[in-house]
């Protein structure tokens, strides 16, 4: 830039906003694997839009014309196979980097002070990226799409008092069908896109204001410069963009494998029952939502019926979900990073990411007696985790913190 | 260091888990053996399909002249081979059997088979295909295998009956290789285009490998390198 600011610098904020986010935003020179999961997951949320918005073109919100409309686009449309498995693909792959992303954040306590609001900004992400992804889900109209529907949606209709109304005003009729399809289109590509892209700009600007964390959990801008700049920090760009690209190009080589060779998964990203329009009068055998809902479902299904009602599994299950926004104030630990924690953190993150995990396989599987034991104990440990981690952090010897970050 | 064993552990025990996830016991089903790129077992296949099959079953997300441009077929040739009652080379293939007649013949419409193939997959198909077996019990007098008390007649008896055990087999595999074309027929193109989609990134991922080392040579010994 010359001295002189150029023409669109005096009518808005383009270098100053640049500097600020970008070419002068000072990041931890000591960023590892974990962190590019905040680049990817804004690549794939782009990924989804631009699909999304093709697939919107030649989509009908109609249970007498869905199912047929997306085979019409596997089939007819030019490239539309390829725009709808980038799509259902990008939702898998959505929830991957994101569970990545926030496991990030557990394992360098990037949601303690001051980053709290960054923290329970990408919380309510994570909820409305499920409803959008819930929602996504019952368009294709299968057999899934719909009996998936039927059952999380039901589970309002447990509330007390107003349970059945809630019910019908949720679907717009007593049961599933063309109103409650055409209101989830509505909210699939404009509500919750709209909510979803606001909030990940909050998200980033609450990030650049406080600044990034790093491995070592160390504040970098407590030690500045004679500039001002932090002596531990090096400029987002060309540093880290040029990084990021790298990463972004392992992801796609890792994703498009998905996407030619096996977009179905074997059933994991689309399910086969999904390949059958749905039919109200037939059952499936077995009802699973994909497997980013699943470690939820499986709590649901692991807090048995109290006076009669399915109204304490459900509160289970959000309170699974909510709970999580809670521990920038349950975790008293004076660190930050899993490098200098206390033995009995890295033991409850263990037992943590463990049970979160085979509740998640629990709740695409079918119930027998040995399972909904082992999601109880599963349920009873990821609650434990939060429950009893203002106790376990305050306990035991931390690590010494080093005044600079290590490499 | 530790930090990354740590990684390494959480990453194994993810895919532990993940192996976990893909072992289900399930029917037994042999195994279909069918290759989508092999255009003469697709031919043949959609032959025998539009000949044993299409009086009953529709395949109505599929056109007849989709099937002429995959398969290296002329329209005029997939008219005169593949279509018996007057419809145009751009219709769905659709059946002509009457809803009501249909129920009253097997208790219900025969289902429409665009999709079997990513609902059941292809073992299932070869499996039933190949699974009746003599039952008097029954209404058509066979029964299957796979699907117990189907209500459909084994209408591939008189090829199973003039052909050998190996020429049978392979028209019941070319049945299966053609709807597993007619479940996606993108298939045809997607992997031989995956592979240049994967060619080109990794190129790219080369590229940028070297693009992001040029630049972190200033992180590591030059203008940004770490201050005191």
């Amino acid at each position: 830039m010359n001295t002189k600011q150029n023409w669109i610098d005096q009518r808005f904020p383009l270098t100053k906003t640049w500097n600020e986010h970008l070419a002068k935003y000072y990041a931890p020179r000591n960023f590892n694997f974990w962190y590019f999961f905040g680049s990817l997951a804004i690549l794939v949320l782009v990924l989804q839009l631009v699909t999304g918005i093709f697939l919107t073109m030649h989509f009908k919100p109609d249970t007498a014309n869905a199912f047929a409309s997306v085979e019409y686009i596997m089939r007819d449309v030019e490239w539309g196979w390829l725009m709808r498995y980038l799509h259902s693909t990008g939702a898998s792959a959505f929830f991957v980097i994101i569970y990545f992303h926030m496991y990030r954040g557990l394992l360098y306590g990037s949601y303690k002070a001051p980053r709290e609001l960054i923290w329970i900004l990408g919380m309510v992400l994570y909820i409305a990226l499920m409803a959008e992804a819930f929602m996504g889900y019952v368009l294709p109209w299968g057999q899934m799409s719909f009996w998936g529907a039927q059952v999380i949606i039901s589970l309002f209709g447990s509330v007390p008092i107003i349970g059945p109304d809630l019910l019908v005003w949720i679907l717009g009729d007593y049961a599933v069908g063309d109103p409650a399809l055409n209101r989830f289109f509505s909210l699939h590509v404009v509500a919750l896109p709209l909510i979803l892209v606001v909030l990940v700009f909050l998200h980033i600007v609450a990030l650049h204001a406080v600044g990034s964390n790093n491995p070592d959990g160390v504040e970098i801008k407590k030690t500045k410069d004679k500039d001002g700049i932090p002596k531990d920090g090096i400029p987002f760009h060309p540093y880290y963009t040029v990084k990021d690209i790298m990463g972004v190009f392992v992801f796609l080589i890792i994703f498009c494998s998905v996407v030619f060779y096996a977009p179905a998964l074997n059933g994991y990203f689309l399910e086969h029952a999904n390949f059958v329009e749905a039919n109200p009068l037939k059952t499936p055998d077995h009802i699973a939502p994909l497997w980013y809902l699943t470690p939820f479902y499986s709590v649901l299904r692991a807090i048995p019926p109290m006076f009669g009602s399915q109204f304490p599994g459900v509160l289970g299950m959000f309170a699974a979900l909510l709970i999580l926004a809670a521990l920038p104030w349950l975790d008293r630990s004076p660190v930050k990073s899993i490098r200098y924690r206390s033995p009995p953190f890295k033991w409850a993150l263990g037992i943590f990411v463990i049970s979160f995990v085979i509740l998640g396989w629990l709740g695409m599987e079918p119930v027998t007696p040995l399972y909904v034991l082992l999601a109880r104990i599963c349920t009873f440990l990821y609650f434990a985790f939060f429950i009893l981690m203002p106790w376990y952090t305050s306990i035991g010897k931390t690590k010494e913190v080093p005044e600079r970050v290590t490499e | 260091m530790k930090i990354y064993i740590k990684t390494k552990l959480f990453l194994i025990a993810l895919l532990l888990s993940l192996g976990v996830l893909a072992s289900g016991g399930e029917l037994h089903l042999e195994e279909a053996h069918t290759d989508i790129s092999d255009t003469v077992s697709l031919q043949n296949g959609a032959k025998l399909f539009m000949n044993y099959c299409s009086g009953c079953h529709a395949i109505s997300f599929m056109r007849y002249n989709r099937i002429a441009k995959d398969l290296d077929l002329s329209d005029s040739a997939v008219a005169e081979n593949l279509m018996f009652a007057g419809e145009k080379v751009g219709d769905l293939i659709t059946t002509a059997m009457p809803e009501d007649a249909a129920s009253k013949w097997f208790g219900g419409t025969p289902p429409d088979l665009s999709l079997v193939a990513r609902s059941k997959g292809t073992n299932w198909i070869y499996s039933y295909l190949r699974g009746f077996y003599a039952d008097e019990s029954k209404i058509f007098g066979v029964n299957n295998k796979v699907l117990a008390n189907a209500s459909m007649p084994d209408a591939l008896w008189s090829l199973k009956e003039s052909q050998s055990e190996a020429e049978f087999a392979q028209s019941a595999r070319d049945i299966t290789n053609f709807l597993d074309y007619v479940g996606e027929p993108a298939k045809l193109i997607r992997t031989g285009l995956g592979a240049w989609v994967l060619s080109f990134l990794t190129l790219l991922l080369v590229l940028s490998y070297f693009l992001k080392k040029e630049y972190w040579k200033d992180v590591k010994y030059g203008i940004w390198r770490s201050r005191d």
